[in-house]
């Protein structure tokens, strides 16, 4: 397809035709995640919602389908107030600096073999990398807004993202050793093998996996880990005083990490767009070209599917659990999650010399 | 470090640098707050996220109860009893009215104590769920809140159910309650939102008497318990989250005039309607639950406790009710308005009526002190009477007050996030704080 484009644009001169195709993907990529995005926060409250004996929005459009827009809609129309005495171009890079790296970090992502921007070697250090940059965006938010609730709310956030960041990067680099790639299409490459489900990484890793989804729920600042927005103790933390679009810059961001962490689980541990069916159903069912073989076999609506179970469990954790305290949240990163990952390491790296099970 | 903190001391030419001095902060805690229950103003002095002192502001809902009390008839203030504590209307109502019977010297009939005692505990119960609510959303679990709603809706009908207000029910009277339980439960209707089927489901347990919705809400409400429970009583972080915060020790407790589950949370049993018995407590069956640690945790077991308790107290008295039928309000008309039917055609009944609606009726001189076990503790109001139709002084004794004064002893040392936890376990209404 991309050739076709190519082709068509063929009269310009080739770095204008590289650039071009270059916004194109970018636009193919983040048009559907603003999407995704906006519809994660209608399926928040509904699925919050039905747990919670309630309906959730069902005024704007069939079973409240237009809410995000006109939550979006609102927003935009709603005046930008700046706190006597903040610094306004820090207090305006701070929901800027949040997202930027969120949405860069899906550069790398792969979607399936060949979907994917841009497929470089080193994806997991880079992802790493940039989901750590946001933090920023949160610290400088705090600082820049001239109050004391904002700060508390930059104060924990910060220590409990550098924490979390520990746990989440021993994590990755089990599945590292496990994969023995840091590219993530090669990662679930390194899952396919004949016995299915069990060849994915889900089972030899399951120690890690636990940390990184957990570290992850904290990393995006979800409940029980909202220490940093902290609704009922300070107020909603960093973001208290930002009102209108600088307002739902921090959402967009916070919910694109949420899709982004449940993506990386499901492709780093449950095989990504790799289908459970293979090594239960013959090879026959699986490829081809039929319509049949194209559902069950490989493909993005796995990856899909599985990242939306992961969302689900988002959100179940909001409805379900007190929040943890501050303290109670670096206890736990620290004593307990590290450890059990350094553990696990080696307990991985062992396994990977002595070429154990089906995996390696 | 500035260039100002550097100066040069003429004595000795040297340098000297003024290192910067690190102070606590002070931060401002509502009354703009979710947490801050209503209108609480906190001024915290904080070390890093420690609290080193609280100093609660109260006043922000104050309404002069006490004194607008002072120019009024008696029966008229009973409505000011229900805007006390906003959470528990008929348990405060039940205190002013001990107190005006008490002074009167008059007997309530049996069936008016024990539909009192009935509606106490459905009020325990309401408030012991707002309560859960609360501290349960203030703790950062949400779903809980909205459990206890859902209960809380079908007490709230109940209250509809037998004065015509959902809250502020100004439904016990001096010498008994205002009606007697009625005999049908107002029925949904379909409409272009609901259809017949969906009014059908919500009808089924309102096609009998009142007693029979009760009865009918007192045998699926543990069930509702043990779904709070579920959520919270095992949970590991609400656990870490209540357990050993707030540790007020039993002494401590005694000194700072708690009552209730404050006080029971502690460890010591104290519980009015054991204690000092009034209307018919001392005929019903229950047990007063208590704490060992006095920590939240203790206090959150205590008042679950108190709810199954509550449930099979309403339980008992809705088997006496059923059987023994009879007045629910004393048949003396200089204390009593006259039904309106007699007031057609019996001049006597005119006379009472306009006497009662107009002066009132008066109290003998003296002073009375009327104490119940309210929801939240001991709920009491001191009255002296000059002999006039109105009282001459009203002094409410609202359990919440001495509770938010040990604020600042329980919060000390604890996190800003303990500090929600513990107004959370105080259940402190500020309609009653302030009054």
């Amino acid at each position: 397809m991309i050739e076709t484009i190519e082709s068509a644009l063929s009269f310009l001169p080739l770095g204008l035709v590289a650039l071009i195709i270059i916004v194109g993907k970018i636009l193919v990529l983040v048009l559907p995640l603003m999407g995704a995005v906006a519809y994660l926060t209608l399926a928040e409250r509904k699925v919050i919602g039905y747990m919670q004996v309630r309906i959730g929005p069902n005024r704007v459009g069939p079973f409240g389908l237009l809410q995000p827009i006109a939550d979006a809609v609102k927003l935009m129309f709603k005046e930008t107030i700046f706190p006597a005495n903040a610094n306004k171009f820090l207090f305006i890079s701070a929901p800027v600096l949040t997202l930027a790296p969120s949405l860069a970090a899906w550069a790398v992502v792969p979607f399936d073999d060949v979907l994917v921007i841009s497929n470089i070697d080193a994806t997991l250090l880079y992802i790493l990398a940039m989901t750590s940059l946001g933090v920023y965006g949160i610290i400088i938010a705090g600082w820049a807004s001239n109050s004391k609730y904002a700060f508390l709310g930059a104060l924990r956030s910060a220590a409990q993202i550098v924490s979390y960041e520990i746990a989440m990067g021993f994590a990755l680099v089990g599945v590292l050793l496990a994969a023995s790639s840091l590219n993530l299409g090669e990662i679930v490459d390194a899952q396919r093998g004949d016995y299915g489900v069990v060849n994915w990484f889900l089972i030899p890793l399951f120690p890690l996996f636990m940390v990184y989804f957990i570290s992850g729920v904290a990393e995006t600042n979800r409940a029980p880990f909202d220490v940093a927005e902290g609704e009922s103790e300070i107020v909603g933390g960093f973001h208290v005083e930002y009102s209108s679009m600088t307002f739902s810059v921090f959402f967009l961001a916070e919910y694109a990490n949420m899709i982004l962490i449940a993506l990386l689980t499901s492709i780093m541990f449950l095989g990504g767009w790799l289908s459970p069916l293979n090594g239960i159903l013959p090879a026959s069912f699986l490829q081809g070209e039929g319509m049949l073989a194209m559902l069950l076999g490989d493909g993005i609506h796995w990856l899909l599917a599985k990242t939306s179970f992961f969302l689900f469990l988002f959100l179940w954790f909001r409805a379900t659990f007190p929040r943890y305290r501050y303290d109670q949240i670096m206890r736990l990163g620290w004593k307990v999650f590290i450890p059990i990952t350094i553990v696990w390491l080696l307990v991985v790296a062992a396994c990977v010399v002595g070429k154990v099970g089906p995996w390696w | 470090m500035t260039v100002s903190n550097i100066s040069r001391s003429k004595a000795s030419n040297r340098v000297v640098i003024k290192v910067p001095e690190i102070k606590n902060y002070t931060l401002n805690f509502g009354p703009q707050h979710p947490s801050a229950h209503g209108v609480l103003r906190l001024i915290l002095e904080m070390d890093g996220e420690t609290i080193v002192r609280a100093d609660p502001h109260i006043g922000l809902l104050h309404r002069a109860t006490e004194k607008l009390a002072e120019s009024k008839p008696y029966n008229q203030s009973i409505p000011y009893m229900d805007r006390l504590d906003y959470v528990s209307m008929m348990c405060n109502e039940h205190s002013y009215v001990l107190a005006l019977e008490k002074m009167l010297g008059v007997e309530v009939p049996i069936r008016a104590q024990y539909i009192r005692v009935m509606f106490d505990e459905i009020t325990r119960i309401l408030n012991h769920l707002m309560w859960l609510g609360a501290h349960a959303l203030d703790i950062g679990a949400m779903t809980v809140f909205l459990y206890a709603f859902r209960e809380r809706e079908d007490m709230m009908d109940m209250y509809e159910a037998v004065s015509g207000a959902r809250m502020h029910a100004a439904y016990y009277r001096p010498g008994g309650v205002y009606r007697d339980l009625p005999e049908s439960m107002p029925l949904y209707e379909a409409s272009k939102w609901h259809s017949q089927k969906e009014v059908d489901v919500k009808n089924q347990n309102r096609q009998g008497t009142l007693l029979d919705f009760i009865e009918d809400f007192t045998n699926r409400f543990p069930a509702c318990v043990d779904e709070y429970e579920v959520l919270l009583t095992d949970n590991r972080i609400w656990k870490q989250r209540t357990v050993g915060i707030g540790v007020v020790s039993p002494e401590r407790a005694l000194q700072l005039g708690f009552t209730g589950p404050m006080l029971r949370g502690s460890g010591i049993e104290w519980d009015l309607r054991k204690k000092q018995p009034y209307e018919i407590y001392d005929q019903l069956d229950f047990e007063i639950p208590i704490g060992a640690t006095g920590d939240s945790y203790d206090r959150y077991l205590v008042r679950i406790e108190e709810m199954r308790q509550s449930n099979s107290l309403i339980q008992q008295c809705i088997k006496w009710l059923r059987v023994n039928p009879g007045p629910v309000m004393l048949d003396d008309h200089k204390l009593v308005p006259p039904s309106r039917e007699h007031m057609k055609d019996d001049m006597e009944s005119l006379i009472h009526h306009f006497k009662l609606f107009t002066e009132g009726y008066a109290l003998p001189e003296g002073e009375v002190y009327a104490a119940i076990e309210h929801p939240k503790g001991e709920f009491g109001i001191y009255l002296v009477s000059d002999g006039s139709n109105k009282p001459f002084r009203l002094k409410i004794r609202a359990p919440g007050f001495a509770h938010i004064s040990a604020l600042d002893e329980m919060v000390r040392g604890h996190m800003l996030a303990d500090v929600v936890a513990i107004i959370g376990t105080q259940d402190i209404v500020f309609g009653e704080v302030d009054r």
